[in-house]
């Protein structure tokens, strides 16, 4: 069953992406997204055995892979508990997206090599959780980071799309280094890669040290140190966040399944697979809790000011990983899992949600030129509006006997935020809670913008295009982008370009026009809205139906079954943290709320003034921390430079000089005399032969 | 098959072909050489097929008459087998890619590569030091005429600076060689293998043969011949040299340097490394800057071939079968990008990378192609680069992790100029009309990629196929050399997990509360 789970995916991107064209865009459709209804329809009841508690831990062979001595990597899958959570993320995210790109991409002329490439993501994606070795994880590992490339890359013609298909590809390198050396280093350790065997040997291993470059350390803290590099730059943890912001330039469907609910977890399943040998490493684990909390906060105030609606909801993301680190960093792994599994939901909702609105705005992505979208497209209003109940966390906490009530965010965020004061780590829980706080505000500020307020479509190209344009529908997303190069990756320039301050994004917000441009927005079609529909209940109920598996101190016997290290004592401890630590994120999200609402709704120019008044600090926002630029600047110039000096002084001016040319200078001078015959190549090499074989036939004779 | 002397008939078969070809017509010398070729490549299955996998080390083994100098002596082992298959595999595939881009003297090119051909088997094949050599100083000849007559503009400087450089390695090799044969007096290989020079003497012989192999590998700083020829040769020209000839270096170093010089080896083990190390981020860098296409994945290859020198001195089971896949590999793959450049410089006579883009749009197949031996050469898994890289890597990181650190930043490089050349290629908008006229892959050109696409997928997928040949040899050259195995700089103590509970107990305050929570092990505790 898990086979066909995992290579029906496989198979329909076979047929889907070499039929391609000869196939036709229906066959190809149908094929990739029956595939993966089919993989859903067959996770859903293994994850519900390991509910009820009828299914166990198994693993299935395959083929033999790469045999190297002790070094054993053989394809196989693995199903346990972790995987099953994993399985019907994905497959089920996996499947809606197909189901709704149906509708998102049916303008598209690609469309077979779109869903090709889907189904392949999902492959590899599988292959990742399935694995029972390091080296097949790591196959995985790339295979959805080519898949990733692929679809970022997807309208290859714009330049920004193949800019951030490469940055994706080559960030998610740095981290794969580290993973690989990681791998490495666990090899040689243990003497296999197979992830049981390790996690049973690690134990014994505590206390050890090992040498790694020029010092030596714990053993197994520079283990999980490699190993957690990698799933910083899967999971676009800071430092390597760079490239997430930047994949947006995919289709959207794209961004809900890759970039939000399943491959940029990656790394947070990887540290939960791993946890048995992180519980070992205090200082690893110090690590994971600074990088998560400090991701944390860094992506949600770079999310405050972000006027690109998908770039908002992409450092959404960013700073939800984060929550899921360092929920993972301080123990509690089931609530880490939990987060992903929730987030799954109402972040591919909030995405899908943002495509039918960017579907109906005609491709209009910039939220300045939205407003007052709740009456022409309800529908796709309250598939947001549920993502947004879910993802700040709206909910009646549990006092008084009564059971915790909420959407999906309320559930599992709160729980991160207990665990982090549980377990003794007060700036954690503080970070946890502003960044709740910033959670809100945000996402409530990205839902009055485009919902409320008066229409502002008036300023936008795409709708001035549309509405003066009967076919305007017709037009070619990337067709279109195309004719407006900068607008996707521009926002920030046009501020810079605008040079004085009032054109400065929010400051200029009241000096919009307010007008409809004429244009109607629609509906989305019914295979956009179905997915919508189901994510919406999954935000919904998520956290409720599923926290008692997760989460509660019995979950670990229950569920889990050893799949991840799970600290029982911590989840007793989560339960009896004083009231105002419990009520600490649903007031800090209820205060996001109101402040959003004040700026946005009651007094719409205040964000313009506050912006204008802290100019330095919102451009520092604006400009996300400045990290590209100083990436630039430390990184990709000196490569190219460095390559240039190499190839010129060091090639041809050193190597060459001294090498070849000053030999051949040297022969030519030395048989300028004796050689009267021709002045030709060949007669110098058969001469230098000549030398050569004499000194050669006497120094052997002589010898 | 017992007594069928199926190596000599392996390299009979090219051998006179080729001496047909130069009195044949074009077209006839087209087909005789393309019968020659795939002739070889069944008798090369014949051979993997009746190679008995953990028999003997020596299979195949044809001793024939003393010939002055030379003893006719060949057999092979899983190594020589592999590389053997290599050889007749990418054979045909040259000969294809040459059918209509040669026009000029196209019995004697044909003649050139049959020629070639017989010599590279040769050499794998050859198992008396002179005969050796022999095949592997001749195998220059052709292929130096094959660049200066059929090259680009620059041809004779190309031609001139490869077999200049090569030329002066060989001969310090050929001292040594006669050194050997003198003191130990005998020429069988697989004798001097298991011959024990003494130390000091080990490190010049090392050393002299080094000066050889390191030239051919190319390992830097003497790689500056390999974008020049590369870019001067005709696309069937560089396959054969990427596939086969920059397979000799790395084939000497395991066949020569490790199992005679198995002291000197270790001891010198940090010049490989450092050289190495220099060589995948040099020319990695260099890469990345590169406006032709036919040098950038020229110094990819030298990049790639540090890969293989740091996996063999590596000393362990991992590297050397990681070194010996990476040659395979590399093989398959830079050939396939040769020939996906060739494809399109047959089109527009140009290596210019700014002249191109687009080419997904009109020219879909094609970009598939090369997407997917773009992959392959950055290594990606389920293709044979990954396996390569790993196991090489993975052998390297246990002896040196500094070593293996600086190379496996290749990973990050390798990525970023190879698909930066892919987008200037393939992505984009097309930018003029020369361009757009270009037609997708013929099905000849199909036939030539898609064979090396497959057994680059088959080698990713189910590398057992090419390692269970080797593992006999990779036993034998292990037991040979592990006396001098270098140590490791990682060395971990063993593990003391009470004094480690107890010490994170006594750490208090901070992981206070995380260490009372450690479900996993506490049973230390108690």
């Amino acid at each position: 069953m898990i086979l066909a789970i995992v290579f029906l995916p496989l198979l329909a991107a076979a047929i889907a992406g070499l039929g391609n064209k000869a196939l036709g865009v229906v066959p190809a459709k149908v094929v990739t997204t029956a595939a993966l209804f089919a993989s859903c329809a067959l996770s859903w009841p293994i994850f519900i055995g390991f509910l009820n508690g009828s299914e166990t831990a198994h693993v299935t062979p395959v083929l033999k892979w790469i045999v190297s001595g002790d070094m054993d990597a053989a394809w196989a899958l693995r199903v346990d508990a972790l995987t099953a959570v994993m399985l019907v993320v994905i497959t089920s995210v996996s499947a809606l997206v197909h189901l709704y790109s149906w509708g998102y991409m049916s303008e598209d002329p690609d469309q077979p090599r779109f869903f090709a490439y889907l189904s392949l993501f999902t492959f590899a994606m599988l292959m990742l959780v399935t694995a029972d070795s390091l080296v097949q994880m790591f196959f995985g590992w790339e295979g959805v980071g080519l898949a990733s490339y692929l679809l970022i890359g997807f309208w290859f013609r714009k330049p920004s799309a193949q800019a951030a298909a490469i940055k994706a590809f080559v960030v998610n390198r740095v981290g794969d280094l580290g993973f690989m050396l990681g791998i490495f280093g666990t090899f040689l350790v243990f003497g296999t890669v197979s992830i049981p065997a390790i996690l049973a040997a690690a134990p014994n291993m505590a206390g050890s040290t090992i040498g790694f470059l020029w010092f030596r350390a714990d053993t197994l803290t520079v283990l999980c140190l490699l190993l957690f590099v990698g799933a910083m730059g899967k999971s676009a943890q800071l430092g390597l966040h760079t490239w997430l912001p930047d994949a947006m330039e995919g289709p959207t469907p794209v961004s809900a399944l890759i970039h939000a609910a399943t491959m940029v977890t990656a790394g947070v399943f990887m540290v939960c697979r791993l946890s048995p040998m992180f519980e070992l490493s205090p200082v690893a684990l110090d690590v994971v809790r600074f990088v998560g909390a400090a991701t944390c906060l860094f992506a949600a105030t770079c999310g405050l000011v972000q006027t690109d609606i998908k770039r908002v909801i992409a450092y959404s993301t960013c700073s939800q990983l984060g929550y899921m680190f360092f929920a993972a960093g301080v123990g509690a792994y089931g609530a880490a899992m939990f987060h992903l599994f929730t987030h799954a939901f109402f972040k591919a909702l909030l995405f899908l949600g943002a495509g039918s609105v960017i579907h109906a705005m005609h491709h209009e992505q910039d939220m300045r030129y939205y407003g007052a979208l709740r009456r022409e497209i309800p529908l796709t209003f309250w598939a947001m509006m549920m993502g947004t109940l879910a993802i700040t966390g709206v909910g009646l906490p549990g006092l008084a006997g009564l059971p915790n009530m909420g959407f999906a965010g309320f559930h599992s965020k709160d729980a991160i935020i207990e665990a982090g004061w549980a377990s003794g780590n007060p700036g954690v829980w503080f970070v946890g809670v502003l960044v709740a706080l910033l959670t809100s505000f945000y996402s409530w500020r990205l839902m009055f913008l485009t919902f409320w307020g008066q229409p502002r479509w008036v300023n936008s190209e795409h709708i001035q295009h549309a509405a003066h344009d009967e076919h305007g529908h017709d037009h070619h997303e990337s067709a279109h982008d195309a004719h407006h190069p900068d607008e996707a990756h521009g926002n920030p320039a046009q501020a810079e370009d605008g040079g004085h301050a009032p054109s400065t994004h929010e400051a200029g917000q009241q000096q919009l026009k307010v007008g409809t441009a004429g244009y109607h927005p629609h509906e989305s079609p019914m295979p956009m809205l179905v997915p919508l529909a189901i994510l919406s209940v999954g935000a919904v109920a998520a956290g409720f139906v599923f926290h008692g598996f997760f989460i509660e101190p019995e979950a670990g016997t229950r569920f889990w079954k050893g799949a991840l290290a799970f600290r029982e004592h911590l989840m007793h401890a989560m339960h009896e943290v004083p009231v105002p630590i419990k009520l600490s994120a649903t007031i800090a999200m209820l205060l996001g709320l109101f402040t959003a609402w004040y700026a946005y709704i009651r007094q719409p120019q205040l964000p313009g003034i506050v912006a204008q008044q802290f100019r330095v600090l919102y451009r520092f926002l604006l400009h996300k921390w400045y990290f590209d630029e100083l990436y630039h600047l430390l990184f990709v110039r000196p490569a190219f430079a460095i390559g240039r000096i190499f190839w010129h002084r060091g090639d041809e001016q050193t190597i060459d000089r001294f090498g070849p040319n000053g030999t051949a200078w040297l022969v030519q001078l030395g048989s300028r005399g004796a050689a009267r015959l021709q002045s030709g190549y060949l007669y110098s090499y058969a001469f230098v032969m000549l030398i050569g074989l004499t000194v050669a036939v006497t120094w052997a004779i002589a010898g | 098959m017992d007594g069928f002397p199926i190596l000599s008939v392996m390299l009979a078969v090219p051998a006179l072909a080729a001496v047909a070809c130069l009195f044949l017509s074009p077209s006839a010398a087209r087909v005789t050489a393309l019968a020659a070729t795939l002739v070889d490549l069944a008798l090369g299955i014949l051979l993997w097929t009746g190679f008995d996998v953990g028999g003997a080390q020596w299979q195949f083994v044809e001793a024939g008459p003393r010939l002055g100098f030379f003893a006719w002596s060949l057999g092979i082992d899983g190594f020589a087998l592999l590389l053997i298959m290599l050889s007749v595999f990418l054979m045909p595939i040259c000969i294809g890619a040459s059918w209509r881009a040669i026009e000029k003297r196209v019995p004697e090119y044909m003649a050139a590569f049959l020629l070639t051909e017989v010599l590279m088997i040769g050499t794998f094949a050859a198992q008396d030091l002179f005969l050796f050599y022999l095949f592997f100083e001749a195998g220059l000849i052709p292929m130096y005429l094959i660049i200066g007559i059929w090259g680009g503009v620059n041809r004779i400087y190309a031609s001139y600076k490869f077999f200049l450089y090569t030329l002066l390695g060989s001969l310090l090799m050929l001292v040594a060689m006669l050194y050997m044969v003198q003191t130990t007096g005998s020429s069988y290989i697989p004798d001097l293998q298991a011959h024990d020079f003494p130390a000091h003497v080990q490190t010049w012989l090392w050393l002299a043969f080094f000066a050889s192999f390191a030239v051919k590998m190319p390992m830097w700083p003497v790689h500056t011949w390999l974008p020049d020829a590369h870019v001067q040769a005709p696309t069937a020209g560089s396959v054969i040299l990427a596939g086969v000839l920059l397979k000799l270096g790395g084939y000497g170093f395991l066949r020569f340097s490790l199992p005679m010089f198995p002291e000197a080896s270790a001891q010198l083990t940090w010049l490989i490394f450092a050289l190495s190390a220099i060589a995948v981020i040099y020319t990695s860098l260099v890469a990345l800057v590169q406006a032709d296409m036919k040098k950038l994945i020229a110094y990819s290859s030298v990049a790639h071939m540090a890969i293989v020198t740091i996996g063999l001195f590596a000393f362990n089971r991992q590297g050397i079968e990681g070194a010996m896949i990476m040659m395979l590999s590399h093989g398959l793959v830079s050939g396939a990008l040769f020939l996906c450049v060739g494809v399109i410089y047959d089109r527009l006579h140009t290596r210019e990378i700014a002249r191109y883009g687009g080419l997904s749009i009109n020219m879909p197949k094609y970009a598939v192609f090369f997407l997917f031996f773009t992959m392959a050469s950055i290594g990606l898994p389920g293709t044979s680069g990954f396996v390569a890289e790993f196991l090489s890597l993975m052998g390297t990181y246990q002896v040196s992790t500094w070593t293996a650190l600086l190379c496996t930043t290749g990973i990050i490089l390798g990525a970023a100029y190879m698909l930066y050349l892919y987008a200037r290629v393939a992505y984009g908008e097309i930018k003029s009309d020369e361009v757009r006229a270009m037609p997708d892959l013929s099905s000849r050109e199909l036939w030539l990629l898609a064979p090396i696409a497959a057994v680059v997928l088959w080698m990713g997928v189910y590398p057992e196929s090419f390692m269970a040949p080797m593992r006999n040899d990779v036993a034998l050259l292990l037991q040979r050399i592990d006396r001098a195995a270098p140590a490791s700089d990682s060395n971990p103590t063993p593990g003391n997990p009470a004094a480690a509970a107890a010490s994170q107990r006594e750490h208090g305050g901070e992981h206070g509360a995380a260490a009372a929570g450690h479900e996993t092990t506490p049973g230390e505790a108690h």
